[in-house]
C-alpha cells in the first residue's frame, strides 16, 4: 500500500460514531456517507481509496455492529493503525478482510502524513517525516484468514475439506 | 499431577474447548452451548452469509432470536425488518423465537434460556450480561456470528482476568448503576480490552441478580469481553424462580483462591455517592454533586440496562405522589413484556403514570438512536442506559447525561440533575 494519507482521530473513536444508530435501517451507502460526520463532517466526502485511518487507544469501542467496519470498506479506506482496537471491532475487521495494525507510536503521525503500510509484515512507513515505526504482527492463524480474504471465504475452504 | 489453580474465566473456557484446563492467552476452538440473534444484526445479516456458504444452520434448537431493536415498526422498513426475522425462524426451524418480548439481553435469562458453565455467544456488544449469571457469555459481530451458525464452533483467546472488587456496602439511593459509573471514571473504557472482568466482594455478593445484570451489562463499557460473577444462593434461587432446573455443580463455577489475576482494583462503598456521566462517555462520570442544576429536556429510563423491574422500582420510590416538572418529559421504556407485566400488577405502572411518566414499548429505542424518543438538535438527554456517545441518541448535536434510575427520576421531577438521595430522604422522614 503506498502512499496514503493520513485522518487522525483520538483515544475511543465509538461505533456510533463510525456507524450512527440513525441509519443503520438502511443500506450501506447511506451509513458510510455519516461515517465519523460527529468528529469530522467532511471525512466521507474528502476521503481518497486506500487513505489511512490513525487513532490512539481503544478504537472501535461499543457496539458489536459490523457496519462500523462496512462502513470504512465502502469508503475504500485502505487500514486503520491505532495504539489500540476494542476486541470486537478487532475480529469483526479481521473477518472483513480491513486491515488494522497496532501500533504503539500511532500518535506521532500527523493529518496529511504521506503513510506507506505493509499489514502482513507489520511495518508502517512515514514518508513525511521519514520513520519507520514498528507494529504488531498480527497472529499466525489470524494471517491464514486474511490470505483466504476474510472469514467467510476461509470457512468455505474449510467446509470443502471437510465434505472431501 | 493436581490441576492448577484457575480462574473463573478459565474454567468456563476450559470446559467449552472439551480441555481439563486451560491457561490465559491460549487459542482455542470452543463449541458454542448457545448463540443468541437478534433482529439487527441477526436473520438479515446472516442469512445471505450462510446461503453463500451453502449450509443451514448448525442446530435450531441452540439458537434464541429476539426481536428487540425495530420494535414496534415505524415505517415499511422497519417493518420488512421485522417480517424478514419472523420468516427466516420459521425456515430454520428456530422455536425460541421471542418476537416484540423485551431486549435480548433481559429477556434471555428472563426465559431460562442462561444457566452457570454455558458458553454463549450474542450477536450484540451488551452480551455480557449473561455472565451475570456465571455463563461464558461474548459479544460478536455478525460474520462471526455467520461462522457460528454455520459450525456451532468459534475461536478464542482465553482471557486474563481482571477482579472488580467492592468492599463495604452501599448507601440509600446508591446502586449498581452508580458502582458501574465510578469503575469506567477510575479504570477507563478499555481496562477490560481482551480480559474477563470478575466482579466480586462483600456489595457485589449483597446485590440481587438484576442489579449484578447491570454490572455485567456495562462490563461492555469497560471493554471487557466477559464480566462474570460467581453463581451463589442468589443466582440458583433466581435461576430456579425462572424455570431453570437446578444442577448441583452451579457452585463450582467461581475462580480457585490462588488463581492468577492480571490486576485486582478495590473499590469502597461505604463512601460511594450516585453518579453522573457527563457527555460523551460514561467515564465522565463524577458525584451527582458536581452536576447538581444541570438543565435537560429529555429523561429516559430505558434500555437492558437501565428499566428491568428493579430499575422501575426505583423510579416509582422516587415518584410515588410527585409529579415530573414541566420542564422535562420522562419517558419509560420497560426492557421486556414480563417487566411491564410485573410493574402493572404490583403497582409501579400507576406511580410512573400518575407521575407524568410517558410509557413507551419493551425495546432498545431511543437508546441505541433506532426508535421511537430520539433527541432533536442540541437537546440534552438524562438517561439509565450504557451509553453517551456522541450522537448515539438522535441528533449528532445532542448531548447524554448517564445516571442510575434513582437520579433519572428525583431529576425529571426536580426539573434538573438533582441528588436522589434528598428524595429518598423526605419518604423516609
Amino acid at each position: 500500500m503506498s502512499d496514503a494519507r493520513a485522518w487522525c482521530f483520538g483515544d475511543d473513536v465509538d461505533t456510533d460514531i463510525l456507524a450512527p444508530g440513525l441509519y443503520m435501517k438502511g443500506g450501506i451507502e447511506s451509513l458510510a456517507a455519516h461515517c465519523l460526520e460527529t468528529l469530522d463532517p467532511d471525512f466521507a466526502a474528502d476521503l481518497q481509496p486506500g487513505d489511512i485511518i490513525v487513532a490512539g487507544c481503544n478504537f472501535g469501542m461499543g457496539s458489536s455492529r459490523e457496519q462500523a467496519v462496512m462502513a470504512l470498506n465502502h469508503l475504500n479506506v485502505g487500514a486503520v493503525v491505532a495504539e489500540s482496537f476494542a476486541r470486537i471491532f478487532f475480529r469483526n475487521a479481521i473477518n472483513l478482510a480491513l486491515p488494522v495494525v497496532t501500533c504503539a507510536e500511532a500518535r506521532s503521525i500527523a493529518p496529511g502524513d504521506r503513510l506507506c503500510l505493509d499489514p502482513a509484515r507489520g511495518v508502517l512507513e512515514n514518508r513525511t517525516q521519514h520513520r519507520v515505526l514498528a507494529c504488531e504482527p498480527i497472529p499466525a492463524h489470524l494471517l491464514v484468514m486474511i490470505a483466504d480474504g476474510g472469514l467467510l471465504p476461509h470457512l468455505k475452504k474449510k467446509l470443502k475439506a471437510r465434505v472431501a | 499431577m493436581t490441576r492448577p489453580a484457575q480462574t473463573l474465566a478459565e474454567k468456563l473456557c476450559a470446559r467449552a474447548a472439551g480441555q481439563e484446563s486451560v491457561e490465559a492467552g491460549k487459542i482455542v476452538t470452543v463449541s458454542v452451548d448457545l448463540a443468541m440473534i437478534h433482529d439487527s444484526g441477526g436473520p438479515r445479516r446472516v442469512a445471505p452469509m450462510l446461503q453463500e456458504l451453502g449450509v443451514s444452520v448448525w442446530d435450531p434448537d441452540r439458537i434464541v432470536l429476539v426481536s428487540d431493536h425495530y420494535v414496534p415498526a415505524v415505517d415499511s422498513g422497519t417493518a420488512e425488518i421485522l417480517n424478514f426475522t419472523r420468516k427466516w425462524a420459521r425456515e430454520n426451524g428456530v422455536t425460541a423465537f421471542h418476537d416484540m418480548q423485551g431486549i435480548c439481553h433481559v429477556v434471555l435469562p428472563e426465559r431460562g434460556h442462561l444457566k452457570p458453565g454455558l458458553f454463549v455467544v450474542g450477536g450484540d456488544s451488551h452480551s455480557t450480561t449473561g455472565g451475570a449469571f456465571g455463563a461464558f457469555m461474548i459479544g460478536i459481530g455478525a460474520t462471526e456470528m455467520a461462522g457460528v451458525l454455520a459450525t456451532g464452533e468459534i475461536w478464542i483467546k482465553v482471557p486474563p482476568t481482571v477482579r472488580l472488587e467492592w468492599r463495604g456496602a452501599l448507601g440509600p439511593g446508591v446502586v449498581a448503576k452508580d458502582m458501574m459509573l465510578a469503575m469506567c471514571a477510575a479504570l477507563g473504557m478499555d481496562v477490560g480490552n481482551y480480559k474477563a472482568i470478575e466482579f466480586g466482594g462483600s456489595a457485589v455478593d449483597a446485590l440481587d441478580m438484576e442489579a449484578r445484570m447491570t454490572l455485567s451489562n456495562m462490563a461492555a463499557e469497560l471493554g471487557g469481553k466477559v464480566g462474570l460473577v460467581a453463581p451463589d444462593e442468589n443466582t440458583i434461587e433466581w435461576l430456579s424462580a425462572h424455570g431453570v432446573a437446578v444442577e448441583s455443580d452451579w457452585l463450582r463455577w467461581r475462580s480457585d483462591d490462588d488463581s492468577l489475576l492480571e490486576a485486582r482494583h478495590v473499590f469502597d462503598a461505604d463512601v460511594l455517592m450516585p453518579q453522573v456521566a457527563a457527555p460523551h462517555s460514561p467515564a465522565n462520570a463524577d458525584d451527582v454533586l458536581s452536576f447538581r442544576g444541570t438543565m435537560f429536556h429529555q429523561a429516559y429510563i430505558g434500555a437492558c440496562t437501565g428499566a428491568k423491574l428493579t430499575d422501575l422500582h426505583m423510579a416509582a420510590e422516587v415518584l410515588r405522589g410527585r409529579t415530573i416538572s414541566n420542564d422535562v418529559r420522562l419517558l419509560v421504556a420497560p426492557a421486556s413484556t414480563r417487566t411491564t407485566a410485573a410493574a402493572a400488577a404490583d403497582g409501579t405502572l400507576a406511580i410512573l403514570t400518575e407521575a407524568g411518566a410517558i410509557m413507551m414499548p419493551s425495546g432498545c429505542g431511543a437508546c441505541a438512536g433506532y426508535g421511537a424518543g430520539v433527541l432533536a438538535e442540541g437537546e440534552v438527554c438524562l438517561s439509565s442506559t450504557a451509553r453517551n456517545f456522541k450522537g448515539r441518541m438522535g441528533h449528532p448535536t445532542s448531548q447524554v447525561y448517564l445516571a442510575s434510575p434513582y437520579t433519572v427520576a428525583a431529576s425529571a421531577v426536580a426539573g434538573k440533575i438533582a441528588d436522589p438521595r434528598e428524595f429518598l430522604l423526605e419518604i423516609a422522614a
